[in-house]
């Protein structure tokens, strides 16, 4: 056994390495999501494990309700572990509309296949909100509105997770006067979901929860409003670069003036960081590139609840 | 009435679209094109702080995260009346131009590929021969006998695992798949290596925008990335700018070409017949003029009279699609009042409106664009047109099609893709000379209206504000999917989608992957395309039980 894992991530390393990723980058990348998760460096070996031999793929069916489509595209852009590993050798996407090669009645076929094949097995992630009024005819695939779909596929899920704002509180559509009557995918189904919030949510906080699964066969922990405390226990505001400024009272009152090009903080043009939580400061996105605050912009709070009302206007002071 | 073959969902796309086509001696004889998701922001608008809007009506897409942030900006940018600086005019074209190479890459190799490509054929191929075939087409930095053995061992696996994921149950084995074994190995290769160069790509928008999906670094006025205008950023985009043109210059335009040598039947199918562009990528502060994708328009095909685009032509219409009347507006004047009458192909059958331009139902996209600028004689467009025909033995009327729909988003994102490298340099010009300002100060008016055109990848987008009292009061937008894939009006004229599937010969009506070709090749991106909704008239809805 232990001569199989061994010989399993050997493997793996050899695939990593022909894609020009060293050892080195692999266990850096796998120690930052150990450590983004919060367990302790003891794991790391294990997190490894994870990616380099998997006991078994499990299978997601992923959701598209009213969406942008931004929160797959997000995961597309997880790097490490790449996309193409996440989905040939980690876990088994078996119905995504925006990338499964199936259209039509096939795509619906692999839907229902997935569902009775893996019953109460299966996880499922939403994208997406729901529109409640008029039965819920907003939104249909195959002539089914979201809602019917959303009850019939959640039901036999071994969890639900909620990729992004509008799965989770219903996004944009959902703003006042919301019009369609949308709704996050617990409220409008009336189950327990857990909840990656952020318009779109970083890739690497639905990798640390899967991961999470994957080692310990169990979902994080969670906050009061279902979000992994690995990634939501902070405020932006806690662990932002610019907080000593804040300290020391020097703002950004103008863009483009010479305090935004010494990168002062930015909480008198509209910056929801101190009531925002989540890890962007820490993780930063697209490989840390860079995240809003670093590109001058205040933050817009996108992982709170109703934040398109409860943080708007966006440009004015808390 | 012919056989009515129904694909619902149209998968490998942006939002909820369904399909359908009527078949009559395995042709098809007419086309239905409906979009399926309504969800309201324009009316959640009204209302708000005007400079709020960028950021809602960003979310009407996440694929093409950029494009609508752009233009309402510079929506409001005209309502107020402010110049911006050019380093945001330069930022910006960076910011535009990485949507390109992005945008494209994800849509030829992971959205439309499967369509020209049969994964499980791959597992057929000889390496040896594919990396001979490899070595003749392409120039990518991968490749030999061992390279595409692992990859169709690694395909194979996956298949033996009886989990084929986003593989299964497509049309593999198809007789319209024409490839041999193994260029569909490499184009398999290809596709993974794809999956990668399109998350190094997508960090072009991080490093002056953010993050990618949802950028946020734009606002009215100019840029925010004040203090990210150093060399270490403009290196680090230069290094993956120069890393992303290389894939596509390498390996995604070799790839169309000998996807296309296979397919030359495709160039007498799923065309349109007439072409719309707003162009984009201003090259001096002077706005449209200095557009490097010009504007124009193109009607019945004639290539050498390209016409000047006056946006007072642009109304859309509803007398076909789930709202209230028939009347068609001016989208100042836009009226959006739902009316859910249940499907019906010979009424109401769609969300989506029908734009019109001068009364007439147009295309937009990268073909309109390349069609525009090679009809009005760009020099760079012209080689690059030219260049393709010549290496596929062609002539220019295949353009006009499904192949030639595809070819030019190939050849945009080369042409853009080489813009950037001026813009940059322009960029560093400035920091060097001392200039790096980013921003220019305004004052929200009591009123105004503005509006914001775009040429972006799928196509003509608009955005039209009307600003009272410092609020939004309307606000409107028209966006490429709707042009393309919009119903019939009141006049019965069909959209370009319904008009470029006519005609489309269907080997086997229950695997109708010639449909998904056509309708592909348009890059379809829905969820902004319906995107209106009034609460008033909520009393008006019929929901038949199902």
């Amino acid at each position: 056994m232990q001569n199989e894992k061994e010989k399993n991530r050997q493997e793996f390393y050899e695939r990593l390495e022909e894609k020009g990723i060293s050892r080195r980058d692999f266990v850096k990348f796998c120690t930052f999501l150990t450590a983004t998760m919060g367990l302790s460096a003891t794991y790391v070996g294990q997190v490894v494990d994870v990616f380099a031999a998997p006991a078994q793929r499990p299978p997601v069916i992923w959701l598209h309700f009213a969406e942008c489509t931004g929160c797959s595209e997000a995961a597309l852009r997880t790097m490490y572990p790449w996309i193409d590993e996440v989905l040939l050798d980690i876990i088994s996407m078996e119905y995504h509309e925006t990338i499964m090669a199936a259209a039509g009645h096939q795509a619906e076929d692999n839907l229902h296949a997935a569902m009775s094949k893996y019953k109460d097995k299966y996880l499922c992630v939403v994208e997406g909100s729901i529109p409640t009024k008029f039965d819920g005819a907003y939104g249909k695939v195959a002539g089914r509105t979201f809602l019917e779909i959303g009850r019939e596929v959640t039901k036999h899920a071994m969890a639900t997770i909620c990729m992004g704002s509008c799965a989770t509180y219903g996004g944009p559509q959902a703003a006042k006067p919301n019009p369609g009557g949308y709704k996050g995918v617990s409220a409008a189904l009336g189950i327990k979901t857990i909840n990656i919030p952020g318009c779109p949510p970083n890739p690497i906080n639905l990798i640390g929860t899967i991961v999470n699964y994957l080692l310990m066969g169990k979902l994080p922990a969670l906050d009061s409003n279902g979000r992994p405390l690995f990634a939501y226990a902070n405020t932006i505001h806690d662990k932002c670069p610019r907080r000593s400024h804040f300290e020391n009272g020097e703002f950004v009152t103008e863009f483009g003036s010479e305090e935004a090009k010494m990168g002062f903080c930015l909480y008198e043009m509209g910056c929801k960081g101190p009531e925002t939580y989540n890890n962007c400061p820490i993780v930063k996105f697209n490989d840390g590139t860079s995240w809003p605050i670093e590109a001058g912009h205040p933050c817009i709070g996108c992982s709170e609840p109703d934040f398109w009302d409860e943080m708007s206007p966006f440009f004015e002071t808390l | 009435m012919g056989q009515i073959i129904t694909i619902d969902p149209v998968t490998r796309i942006e939002g909820h679209l369904r399909i359908e086509v009527e078949v009559e001696n395995g042709i098809v004889k007419d086309a239905w094109s409906s979009g399926q998701m309504f969800r309201g922001i324009e009316i959640i608008l009204q209302g708000r702080d005007p400079r709020d809007a960028p950021l809602f009506v960003q979310r009407s897409c996440g694929v093409c995260t950029y494009v609508h942030y752009l233009s309402s900006v510079e929506a409001i940018e005209d309502a107020v009346g402010i110049k911006i600086p050019d380093n945001a005019r330069i930022i910006r074209n960076l910011l535009h131009g990485a949507q390109f190479q992005h945008d494209h890459i994800v849509h030829f190799y992971h959205l439309h590929a499967l369509d020209w490509v049969d994964v499980v054929n791959a597992l057929k191929a000889d390496p040896k021969a594919t990396a001979t075939l490899a070595d003749n087409v392409s120039n990518a930095p991968w490749g030999g006998a061992s390279y595409f053995k692992r990859v169709q061992e690694r395909v194979k696996s996956f298949v033996d695992s009886g989990q084929l994921g986003p593989f299964a149950n497509a049309y593999w084995g198809h007789p319209a798949y024409k490839l041999s074994p193994e260029a569909d190995l490499m184009a398999v290769s290809h596709y993974i290596e794809a999956l990668r160069v399109q998350a190094r790509a997508a960090k072009l928008h991080a490093i002056f925008g953010a993050k990618n999906p949802h950028l946020q670094s734009l606002v009215a006025g100019g840029v925010t990335c004040a203090a990210d205008l150093k060399p270490d950023r403009v290196a680090e985009f230069k290094y993956l700018w120069k890393e992303t043109q290389e894939f596509v210059k390498n390996v995604y335009i070799p790839d169309v070409l000998a996807v296309a040598s296979f397919y030359k039947d495709w160039g007498a199918i799923g065309g349109t017949s007439n072409y719309l562009a707003y162009g984009d990528f201003p090259q001096t502060g002077e706005g449209s003029s200095s557009d490097l994708m010009p504007g124009g328009t193109i009607f019945r095909r004639k290539l050498s009279d390209v016409k000047k685009m006056d946006e007072d032509k642009i109304t859309e219409h509803v007398a076909r699609s789930w709202y209230e009347g028939k009347k068609d507006l001016h989208p100042y004047k836009g009226v959006t009042e739902p009316n859910y009458t249940d499907y019906d192909r010979e009424d109401r059958y769609s969300w989506i409106k029908a734009p019109r331009y001068d009364g007439k139902s147009m295309e937009v996209g990268p073909l309109s664009r390349v069609l525009v600028a090679y009809g009005k004689g760009d020099p760079g467009v012209k080689k690059l047109v030219d260049d393709t025909l010549a290496h596929l033995s062609v002539p220019a009327d295949v353009l006009f099609s499904t192949l030639g729909r595809t070819a030019a988003r190939a050849l945009e994102t080369v042409f853009i893709g080489n813009a950037m490298e001026t813009w940059l340099n322009e960029l560093v010009g400035n920091l060097t000379k001392g200039d790096d300002s980013t921003y220019t100060p305004w004052e929200m008016p009591d009123k105004g209206m503005g509006r914001g055109l775009n040429d972006v990848p799928r196509g003509a987008l608009g955005h039209w504000i009307e600003i009272d009292k410092g609020k939004i009061k309307n606000y409107q937008y028209v966006v490429p999917s709707t042009w393309n894939l919009g119903p019939r009006d009141a006049k019965g004229q069909i959209g370009p989608v319904e008009e470029a599937l006519i005609g489309t010969p269907i080997a086997d009506p229950k695997r109708p992957v010639e449909v998904l070709r056509t309708v592909h090749s348009f890059d379809p991106c829905i969820a902004c395309a319906i995107h209106v909704i009034d609460p008033n008239s909520n009393e008006v809805y019929k929901v038949k039980a199902l």
